[in-house]
Order: structure tokens, then sequence, then C-alpha cells
């Protein structure tokens, strides 16, 4: 163990916060999830109030930032809670025999707070801190001593929320950005919950060297997820129908540096499928094309410098908006071009080559039409795993799948994810959860066609159906004849043959 | 069984070689590992399969027995490992294993700790996405258990990415060496509160940990030893529900008041002789349902970041 010293490999994602930078801005613990670019200008409004996001440049990923009431205006300070925080949860757990105290006291006639918001924002002029102003609530709250510490706890912490705000600063991964889109947005990603995405990926054997085909009609992030995992090297195809891309601009929520950017590839599945190499002018064409795209593509996205994905209801419609336009300041530092328009020699790499994985998230396709399609482009025994929001086009697919015999091991799954709050006599599942996380169709691996098997197998395959008919019956009969003995292995044979092509 | 040398890339020109792991696939429940071997067979209830007929047939392939039988032979993968590797403990699930990889973010380059080893399912998961400079330190206090798990890693190729050690982490925490090193750590103990200061030392800066704990008091005395170094503690059980397909044919005869009968699924999963193409009556259609047996609980799974003190 000693002699096999641990190596540190590129840095993929930094963990220090650097201009320019992409980030996730978590803003009192989940309520609020903001996608932010990191600059001198770039800012953040909570509430009412517009906060620079200087202080947040070369912080580690991770710290934790507070609201202070500053000389002129508010700013973020970098904030360590201190340890000492949780053993009021501590002594809750001990103590929680002796709780005496029930909500029978507590009567909502709106009373039991004496300090008015009157009074507040004259402690904010005099420059009281978050922190003091939650203190003189609690202090000046009549009812406070009579709550249960549980409710005591949810008092101060409803109360830090408003007037003492938190913002975590979070490394942007395919986990972190899936789980921000999925509680905001969740249509634009399809539906696709994190530990379906999770699935994708093992399902697809997605590693590194992979040469993997993604159809991504979920705004980029299977293609990210699948960038991420490949750590710079092997290549992501995001393929698409017709002659317009698919948008992929989740992809810069990431923080790809360079290396990981050019392994992002787009091609159309016309290009992926023509057999002969095209002709120089049909490729500039294309490129022609694609290039309008992008730059349209970016028009779009890069008005976003701030992503918002807040979850507050309070805050309306309003967090539809992004809140600030991208800065002048921010334009110079945007992220690298990730989705090049494929180079001759990749097409002509996965076509000699094939691709090692194939991962569908269309949720408005039918699955059966594209998966037929891109098949033929996966290299032997490469695994799929499709996703779709709604069960019958997969079943369907799957279906089709059988009957062809293009497959081996396939399957329906529905990933089912439950949290649990863990507390002090406390611990029961989340009161609230998601109901459905999607569907996915996969197979161990794609079957190999055109291998001879022995003549009398084929007699008894009809194209049309897989019943064995009549006449193949009797020409299979005949062959058993001689060797009875062997019957029972063939009728096993059948059996296989059902259950390797229907249950996978 | 990782692409890790492009010269064994699995490739449209790639066939099988004398000396590769392949996954011999029955069908769904009955898989087997088994290494390549020119003068070697394979004997099953479908017949005797020589391996010198399996060289240089694409991955993917059918292959014959002396009596006409027949297997597949496919490409390993972590899945697959996982479906046919000998259980010397209870093992992780893919459902399990996707979400622990996502969730502790663990990419190409990373540095991951695990413990126990146990029959290193979850480890080759690892490997694959730590792949191709980050490693996998695993450890178990078995010292056999652990033996066998690098044999394992051996076969299946990926133990440049992976080493085990004999170590007992709940009495005597992870090795120094490592202090401050890990991206991620990963427990599945039976006291995992033993190893999680130690296991917050190994970690970087927002790090990240998982405990996989099948009893909830587990998980609870996890979580309050957690509570004083980690923060962003989640816990979450994850179940993968398996769907059935049917072909259901509709009798659109319809009955005096209109309404339809529906036959009961057929029972066959191929399309039945009774389906003739003269028939306009009855289409076909596929329904699915979730499978009637599944797995109700594997493990309960806590994640957790380290602080940022610094």
């Amino acid at each position: 163990m000693s002699e096999s010293k641990p190596e540190s490999g590129p840095v993929i994602n930094p963990r220090v916060t650097c201009e320019g930078c992409s980030v996730l801005l978590d803003i009192n613990d989940g309520d609020r999830l903001v996608f932010a670019r990191l600059s001198a200008g770039s800012t953040l409004k909570i509430g009412n109030k517009t906060y620079s996001l200087q202080p947040l440049i070369g912080c580690p990923f991770g710290s934790l930032f507070q609201v202070e009431s500053g000389k002129e205006k508010p700013y973020l300070s970098r904030f360590v809670p201190p340890t000492e925080e949780n053993n009021v949860q501590d002594e809750g757990g001990s103590q929680l025999q002796e709780e005496s105290r029930d909500n029978r006291a507590i009567i909502d006639n709106n009373q039991a707070q004496t300090l008015t918001g009157e009074d507040i924002d004259a402690m904010r002029r005099q420059g009281a801190t978050g922190n003091e102003i939650v203190e003189a609530l609690i202090a000046n709250s009549a009812t406070f001593d009579k709550k249960t510490q549980f409710s005591q706890e949810k008092y101060r912490l409803k109360k830090q929320k408003k007037y003492a705000p938190r913002v975590l600063l979070r490394r942007p991964f395919c986990r972190s950005i899936c789980e921000a889109y999925f509680k905001k947005y969740p249509a634009r990603i399809g539906f696709l919950r994190v530990d379906a995405l999770s699935l994708l990926l093992s399902m697809a054997n997605v590693t590194a060297n992979s040469d993997a085909l993604v159809v991504d009609m979920v705004g980029g992030l299977v293609t990210g997820a699948v960038a991420e995992r490949l750590g710079g090297t092997g290549s992501v195809c995001s393929t698409y129908l017709g002659g317009t891309p698919y948008p992929i601009e989740i992809i810069r929520m990431f923080n790809f540096s360079d290396e990981i950017c050019k392994r992002i590839l787009r091609c159309s599945f016309n290009d992926l499928c023509s057999v002969q190499i095209e002709t120089g002018e049909q490729v500039s064409q294309h490129e022609d094309d694609c290039t309008m795209e992008s730059q349209s593509n970016e028009k779009t996205s890069l008005s976003i410098g701030t992503e918002d994905v807040h979850l507050s209801s309070n805050n309306g419609d309003t967090d539809l908006v992004p809140e600030n336009k991208l800065s002048s300041s921010s334009k110079t530092c945007k992220a690298p071009k990730a989705g090049e328009k494929a180079p001759k020699e990749a097409i002509q790499s996965w076509k000699e080559n094939g691709f090692s994985s194939l991962i569908i998230a269309a949720p408005e396709q039918d699955a059966w039409g594209l998966v037929k399609d891109f098949l033929p482009l996966l290299t032997y025994s490469a695994p799929f795993a499709i996703y779709h929001q709604y069960l019958q086009p997969l079943a369907t697919c799957m279906h089709n799948l059988q009957l062809e015999k293009m497959a081996i091991g396939l399957q329906i799954s529905e990933p089912w994810l439950r949290e649990y709050q863990v507390l002090p006599s406390r611990t029961h599942p989340c009161m609230q959860m998601s109901g459905t996380g999607g569907y996915i169709l996969s197979e161990f691996q794609v079957a190999q066609l055109g291998d001879p098997p022995p003549p009398w197998v084929n007699l008894s395959r009809n194209k049309n159906s897989d019943r064995i008919s009549n006449r193949n019956f009797w020409l299979i009969f005949q062959w058993l004849n001689p060797r009875p003995c062997s019957l029972s292995m063939v009728s096993g044979k059948y059996a296989n043959w059902d259950c390797a092509f229907c249950i996978g | 069984m990782l692409l890790m040398d492009s010269s064994k890339k699995i490739s449209f020109n790639r066939c099988i070689r004398d000396g590769d792991l392949v996954i011999i696939y029955e069908r769904h429940d009955t898989m087997k590992a088994v290494k390549v071997c020119e003068n070697s067979v394979l004997q099953n209830r479908f017949g005797i399969f020589k391996h010198s007929d399996w060289i240089g047939k694409p991955f993917g392939s059918k292959v014959f027995s002396n009596k006409g039988g027949f297997v597949y032979i496919l490409a390993p993968t972590p899945e697959l490992w996982t479906l046919v590797l000998s259980h010397r403990t209870q093992i992780l699930y893919i459902a399990d294993i996707s979400f622990v990889v996502m969730y502790l973010e663990v990419v190409p380059g990373c540095l991951v700790l695990e413990s126990g080893t146990g029959s290193g399912s979850l480890t080759t998961s690892l490997a694959r996405a730590v792949a191709p400079t980050g490693h996998v330190y695993t450890f178990d206090f078995h010292e056999q258990r652990a033996a066998s798990a690098r044999e394992d890693f051996e076969r299946t190729g990926i133990s440049n990415l992976v080493t085990v050690g004999v170590r007992d982490i709940q009495s005597e925490g992870f090795p120094d060496e490592f202090s401050g090193l890990a991206d991620s750590v990963f427990l599945d103990l039976p006291q995992p509160w033993l190893a999680i200061p130690s296991a917050r030392n190994m970690l970087k800066q927002d790090g990240t940990l998982c405990s996989f704990s099948p009893c909830i008091e587990q998980v609870q005395r996890s979580c309050e030893t957690l509570r004083s170094d980690f923060t962003d503690i989640r816990t979450f059980e994850i179940l993968l529900r398996m769907y059935e397909l049917r072909e259901w044919k509709i009798d659109h005869s319809k009955f005096e008041d209109g309404s339809s009968i529906a036959y009961p699924p057929c029972k066959r999963r191929q399309p039945s002789s009774e389906v003739s193409v003269g028939e306009n009556t009855s289409s076909p259609a596929v329904v699915a349902r979730p499978s009637a047996e599944t797995r109700g609980h594997t493990g309960y799974l806590t994640f957790a970041r380290r602080k940022c003190d610094s």
C-alpha cells in the first residue's frame, strides 16, 4: 500500500472559483438555486437588494456567505458557522423525553410579536446585523418560550433566512445542475431526475475513452453529463435529425476545461449515416448551417448571465426572467465553446469503429423510430439506454426490439427515490417527494446479426412471425426424429429464446 | 473491461481474442464470466461449446454448442460484472451504485477511498468513473476477501485503477498518507460513525462522503456524528421498479351494448399463433406492468460534504 503513492490527476473541475467561472448559488439551504458566472460586475438579487458577487471570486467551492450590513450597502461576507451550533440539536435529542411543552398555549392572533416593521428598519439603519435582528425578534416574541424546542429551531431558521440570508457556493456538477433544473424547470430537461440520469450513464457504460452517441433533447444535460464522465478523453457526439442541432445550452453551466469542451461534438444523423465520405462542398454547406445555429444559440444563451432557478413561491413569476443581463465585463470571459461541428476525421473514425454507447433522451420523440436508426451505428456489444418520461413509447420500442432480435437483455426500469429527514427522534421520509423520474429502456448489449446459425434454426424462423410454421415444424420433427433425446433440449432452447428476447 | 488501452477498445474491427474475459449469456438471470482460452470448452445444459469457435467472432455473437444449443458472448461491463461476480458478501446493485457515483461527484482523476471492499461490486464502477487518471483505494479487514477482490480486479483488468488494502477502518481509520487528498469516501460498514472522523481527515474541503447502511438506526447515529464537520447531510433510499411486457389483444367485435371485450394478456411474450393475418377483429397492443416481485429495500444512502473551514 505504502509504495503506491496517490497521484492527483489533471484538474478536471477546479475546487476554487475564479473570474469567469460558472457557479451554482444555493440561497437559504436550497430555497433558491441560481446559476451565475462570476465577474467583477456580476450581481445577485436577494429579496429587494442587489449584492455584488465579487467577494465570491477566489473562494473554495463549498464556502458559505452571509449578508452583512455594510457602511454604504449590504454585502456578502464569508461565514463559517460555529460547530457548537449542532449541540442544540443534540440536547434536543437527549431531552426529548422531558419535553412537556406543546402548542396548547399558542393562539394565532398575530399579537405574539411586539417588534414592528418600523422597529426593524430602524435597527437596520443603526447597523444591526441580521443575526442581531433575529435575536431581537426572538426576545420580543411572547410565545417563543412556550414553543417546543423543535419549533423554536424552526422559528429561528425562518427568521434567519429572512434577515440574514445565506448563500452557499456550489460547484456545478451534473448532479447539482440536474437537481437545480429538476426543481425549477423540470420541463426543460424532460423531467429527467438525477437518479434516472445516473442510471443512463451507468447502463450505457460511459467511461473514459468512450465514443458516446447521444440524442439530447433535454437542453444539453445528457451531453454535459457524458462529457463530465469522459474527462477530456474519447468523444461525445450529440446527434440530431434534420438540419438544426438541438440546443445544448446547459453545457455552459458546467465548468468544463477546453480539453473537455473539444470532446463535445455535434453531427447530424444524415452525416453519420452517409455511406460515402462527404465531398467538401457538402461539408462546408453543413458547416454554414451549424455556425449560424451556434451563433444564434449563443445569442440566446449568452444573454442569460445569471440563470435563476429559484424555488421560493413568493417570488412569483419574476424568477422566469434572468436577473441580470450579461455585463460587458463578463462577455470577455465566457465559457469555452463546446459542441463544434464534428470534423470529417471524427465522423470517419466513428464510422470505422462504431460508437461504444448510445443514450437517447428525447422525451417528445418516438423511441422506436430513433433507436432502429441509431443501433447500426453502435459497435459490437455496445449498450444503450433510452430515457422517456412516458412508459408506453418504451414498451412499444422494447417489443419491437424483441421481435427484431436486435438486443440482448432488454429491460424497462423506473427509478424510485425517497429522501429522509434524519433528526434525533424525528426521522421519517420527507413529506414531499418526486412522483416520477421517468422510465429507462436499457439492454446489456446489441446483438450481432448475420451470424449463420445451423440451417434448421433458420428454417424454423419465419420473417414476419416467430411462430414455427407447420412446414417448419415438420422439418424440425424430421430432424429430431432419429434423436428423440434432443427434444427437451430444443424446447429448452425455445424457452430460452423467448426469455432472452422478451424479459431481457 | 475498461477502455484503458485503445488497442483493446471494442470496435467494429475488434473481435473476441484468446485471453479475453467474456460474459456468457444464457438468459437474463443465467450469466457467467469466462476467460477465453483456445483449448478450453464451456459445458452447460445446452451442450459443449469450444472456445476456439468464439475467437474471431464479434462481441454480442450467438455461438452454438455441439448439440445446436446457443449462448451469447458479451463484452464485460461493470453492470454485467455485478450480475456475475461471486458473492462473498451482500453487494450493491445498479441503482445504488449509479446514484452513489453521481452523488459523490466522482469524475475522471478523482481519488476515492472505500471500505469495506466486500465483493467489489461498487469498486468496479468507481474504477470506471475515476479512469484513466484517478485511483480507488479500497480496504477490507478480511484478508482472504481482500485477496479474492484483488484477483477479481486483475481478471477484469482494472487492477491499475484499484488498490486493495487489508485494514480495519472502523478501529484504525484510513491510512494517514491519504490525509486531505481524497475527493470522495464511501463507507459500507456496520458502525460507520466510528470511521467518520477519519474519513473527514482524508477528505479535501468540500469533498463528498457516502455511507451505505441497511438499518435506520445506523443512519441515525451516522448523521449525529456527521453534523459536527459535515454539511449538506442528506439521506436517500433508491429502488428500481422493473416492468414486464405482455401482448394484449383487444377484440373489437362489439357486444350489443357497444362495449368491447378484452382478452386477458396472453402469457407468451412472442406473438402467438392464434393471430392470423386475415383476422381483423383483434389487434394486439403492448401493455406493461411492474414485475410482481421486487426488491423492497437495499439500504439507506447518506451523503454529506466536508465543511469548508479555511
